[in-house]
């Protein structure tokens, strides 16, 4: 399996991505945000977490208009496999491959621990390593964190189980306590908490390596 | 010409910093400030006879989040 890591000017989390991402398996590529094009062959694109372009604008926002998110949001239309963590998935939100916005935490402050998330769903190549109901602790960092989308949107999110995470107790206001969530064809997964944190015991746990081995799994077998 | 662009968090989405900015004004002792919202202004220099629809492009496409924000432009 052939993963992408992108890197943006602030990111600071694309080594931990490519250090989870080998654990399980992957042959990674590191490729800079001002290539306009993936190496050929890449199955799975990890956007990584950070604070790209210094969160100018909006967090996400300059990031989601240089030249290598044409290629991503190119690479997600072919129905491949794209995952944003944190400022990752701010990026993936303005892009428009996930719906919804992060927004400011809800009381104004930057979290930075491990909390509990329910896994709301199995049904996608991220999440297939855990039963729907587990919960599962991983770190999360992040002073903009709030999901917010229109009641439409998270009707169908919900009526389609599309909510991959949900917190158990919410951190940041986040609507209907969401975590990460699915695109239509569940390729396409943003979460604000840090699986790619959670894959050494020496760093406080291993939750979330069932997330890269699943993916890994699942791609695998494609 | 320059153009300023207005970014506003539409009506309805909660706005946390202006909250706080609210609750800051009523320990400094302003009473009966009841709501803030906090907003962006940005200046555009642009090149003489930039069309309204090409700045608006820029706000769909940059500028604003349109999930959340409204956005109003001023030719100055």
């Amino acid at each position: 399996m052939r993963a992408a890591v992108i890197v943006f000017p602030g990111s600071n989390c694309d080594r931990d991505m490519a250090v989870a991402l080998q654990a399980a398996g992957a042959d990674v590529s590191m490729v800079w945000h001002k290539d306009a094009a993936l190496p050929a062959g890449i199955d799975l694109v990890a956007i990584p977490g950070g604070f790209s372009f210094g969160d100018y604008l909006r967090c996400g926002a300059i990031a989601a208009n240089s030249p290598i998110c044409k290629a991503v949001v190119d690479h997600a239309a072919q129905g491949g496999y794209v995952l944003g963590v944190c400022n990752g998935f701010q990026v993936l939100t303005e892009t428009g491959l996930l719906p919804g916005i992060l927004m400011r935490n809800a009381n104004l402050k930057f979290i930075c621990k491990t909390i509990d998330l329910k896994v709301e769903t199995s049904a996608s190549a991220f999440t297939e390593g855990y039963n729907a109901g587990d919960v599962v602790g991983f770190p999360v960092a992040h002073h903009d964190g709030n999901y917010t989308v229109d009641d439409d949107t998270l009707a169908k999110l919900e009526g389609e189980d599309r909510v991959a995470f949900r917190y158990t107790q919410n951190p940041n206001g986040s609507v209907a306590d969401i975590a990460g969530v699915l695109s239509e064809n569940r390729r396409v997964l943003g979460l604000m908490p840090h699986p790619e944190r959670a894959v050494d015991a020496g760093h406080g746990g291993t939750d979330g390596q069932a997330l890269f081995r699943g993916l890994l799994g699942q791609l695998a077998q494609a | 010409m320059k153009a300023r662009v207005h970014v506003m968090l539409k009506n309805g989405v909660l706005d946390p910093q202006g909250e706080a900015v609210r609750h800051a004004l009523g320990s400094l002792g302003f009473d009966g400030v009841e709501g803030v919202r906090q907003g962006k202004v940005i200046e555009l220099d642009l090149a003489d006879g930039t069309s309204e629809s090409t700045i608006n492009d820029m706000c769909e496409k940059l500028l604003a989040n349109t999930v959340i924000e409204s956005y109003r432009v001023e030719v100055i």
